[in-house]
């Protein structure tokens, strides 16, 4: 209960701090007095950055040295919250770490957490998390009745990040205690995938494709047509479970959010499923043999059609450009 | 080696449901069937289990109204047994009081290897794996989307935002898979047949020594205040494509000047 006092998980990549946590700095200093950040890694190196963006103080857990920030971090709060020094809200990212530390915090010290979270309210002295349910056709509005520590794991891309220009933050170091065998995972070695464009929650255009495009082979267009467009590929969960593509293609509520100025959905139907992820795009364009298709509901342009008539004739006339 | 995976009935996502007004959440009076990101876990597991040469894989539920549909589909698939915690006070579970019950059951079959889906297609917290490692005391490795087990260590392929992790994770150990981790195969006919004499231990809170207190409506510690429509979009345009449909959709992007 109570928000005057507000972390944000942190996460940052070689010196570079993730959208996600200048987005939940932007909310969280909307609403509260104090903000600050815990996070791993080098924290020196993003202090400046964290604290124009509204943090104070950078509590730096210090390198992960290969271990996984899930239980580290959890730990460290859950320790700082016992002592009396933690805060009174935690906002942690629909991350894989995010959702890790939120994970882990909550069965440590018992308490809820509020996933799912596009927006952030007061209501009295707690704050409510604001959830799209239904395939985003009804919201609701959730607090805890609980004391202590509130948890809420917010989607990227639901608040805008904006510098204020202020001070860089003050590093202050967060213990971390005996993990057992907890905090024994190891990561032995990191993979960069080769990605020629944009990142897929990034982009200005995303291009998905889905179960219309009938065979794996066909997806090619779609990377084809968002090469041309400067854009990102993205794919349905159809074609993701099908092994056609990688699951970091996906959009949808299982996968990444997306908010492009354009999203062309090809051969996708519109489940629910897929709504969520894109339906806060500027523009969609849609095409599909089903006049039926749900996602007409939603598109600024439908194209009632074939794909494999469609999508040729507008990578054509994108290369004649 | 010994895997059980975390399973979960979930309504049919192609029939959406709807909220009880009175009590705010999913109405669950329909047939329940199992969560199609289970079945890569239990696909997971019975490719494990038959690369180690033996052990069994077991499947962990929960429920409030004994349902078992579900966890039937994945005993044809090939899992041995089933444990289905089953009780009237689950109902209104939030994740920490699933995690809490399913790590009560886990419990009693000590496995070497958990496995679960990132997150639930009905729910989709995806906070639950991590809870059930923590209430556990164990390690982790969630969106795995490969993994592999040698002796006492597991390694997997975890996502990350740029691409993926190689993490060793020694076990006993919790890992949630993606989608797409393996190719889920079809229950065969006999598959089916043997499934409904397999065994499914049903328990309720009672047995497993929790306190019903702690979980369902009295454990959640949430409260929904407001459930409001959600604004619509509103739909556009709709051409049938003539042959010239790529020229429309070419139009529309000079007028945004994205290209």
């Amino acid at each position: 209960m109570g928000f005057s006092k507000i972390w944000v998980h942190g996460e940052a990549n070689e010196g570079v701090v993730a959208s996600i946590t200048l987005e939940l700095l932007a909310k969280a200093r909307e609403l509260a007095d104090s903000v600050e950040v815990v996070i791993a890694g080098d924290a020196d190196s993003v202090a400046a950055e964290l604290g124009a963006h509204g943090a104070s103080v950078v509590h730096s857990i210090g390198p992960l040295d290969g271990g996984l920030a899930g239980p580290r971090i959890a730990s460290a709060i859950a320790d700082a919250c016992s002592q009396g020094s933690g805060p009174d809200v935690l906002l942690c990212g629909t991350t894989y770490d995010g959702r890790d530390v939120a994970g882990r915090l909550s069965a440590k010290l018992d308490t809820p957490v509020i996933t799912n979270v596009v927006d952030l309210k007061p209501d009295g002295d707690r704050l409510l998390g604001h959830e799209p349910v239904f395939g985003g056709t009804k919201d609701v509005f959730t607090g805890t009745t609980s004391e202590g520590l509130d948890i809420f794991v917010v989607r990227p891309k639901s608040f805008v990040a904006e510098s204020t220009g202020g001070d860089p933050a003050s590093v202050s170091a967060l213990q971390v205690g005996d993990l057992g065998s907890t905090g024994t995972a190891v990561v032995k070695d990191q993979f960069v995938e080769e990605s020629s464009g944009p990142r897929l929650d990034e982009a200005t255009i995303v291009v998905s494709g889905g179960r219309g495009l009938g065979e794996p082979e066909k997806y090619e267009m779609i990377e084809k047509l968002a090469s041309l467009v400067k854009g990102a590929p993205g794919a349905s969960r159809a074609v993701v479970d099908a092994g056609w593509v990688p699951y970091s293609y996906q959009v949808g509520q299982t996968g990444k959010v997306v908010k492009p100025t354009v999203y062309l959905a090809c051969g996708i139907s519109g489940a629910t499923q897929h709504l969520v992820g894109m339906k806060g795009s500027a523009n969609i364009i849609a095409i599909n043999k089903d006049e039926e298709a749900p996602i007409f509901g939603i598109a600024d342009l439908g194209i009632v059609g074939d794909v494999h008539k469609v999508l040729p004739k507008l990578i054509e006339a994108l290369e004649a450009q | 080696m010994d895997v059980v995976v975390c399973v979960k009935q979930i309504p049919d996502p192609a029939d959406p449901g709807e909220l009880n007004p009175d009590t705010k959440t999913l109405k669950r009076d329909t047939k329940l069937i199992l969560d199609e990101s289970d079945s890569y876990g239990v696909e997971m597991a019975l490719q494990l289990v038959d690369a180690a040469g033996s052990g069994e894989v077991r499947l962990v539920s929960m429920t409030p109204g004994g349902e078992t549909g579900g966890l039937r589909t994945a005993l044809a698939m090939g899992a041995e047994s089933a444990i289905l915690v089953s009780d009237e006070a689950l109902a209104g579970s939030d994740s920490l009081s699933t995690a809490k019950v399913l790590a009560a059951a886990i419990k009693r079959s000590n496995p070497d290897l958990i496995l679960t889906a990132t997150e639930s297609s009905d729910g989709y917290t995806g906070t639950v794996p991590e809870q059930i490692a923590e209430i556990l005391g164990l390690p982790s490795v969630t969106f795995g989307k490969e993994v592999s087990v040698d002796g006492e260590l597991a390694t997997v392929k975890r996502q990350t935002e740029s691409g993926y992790d190689v993490v060793d994770c020694p076990l006993p150990a919790v890992i949630s898979v993606t989608a797409g981790v393996v190719e889920p195969r079809y229950p065969s006919f006999k598959g089916i047949m043997a499934a409904k004499n397999k065994p499914v231990e049903e328990l309720d809170l009672a047995a497993l020594e929790i306190d019903p207190a702690t979980v369902g409506w009295a454990g959640a510690r949430q409260e929904i205040t407001e459930i409001v429509d959600a604004p619509a979009r509103e739909a556009g345009e709709v051409i049938v494509d003539e042959g010239e449909a790529h020229e429309r959709i070419m139009a529309f992007l000079d007028d945004l000047k994205v290209l």
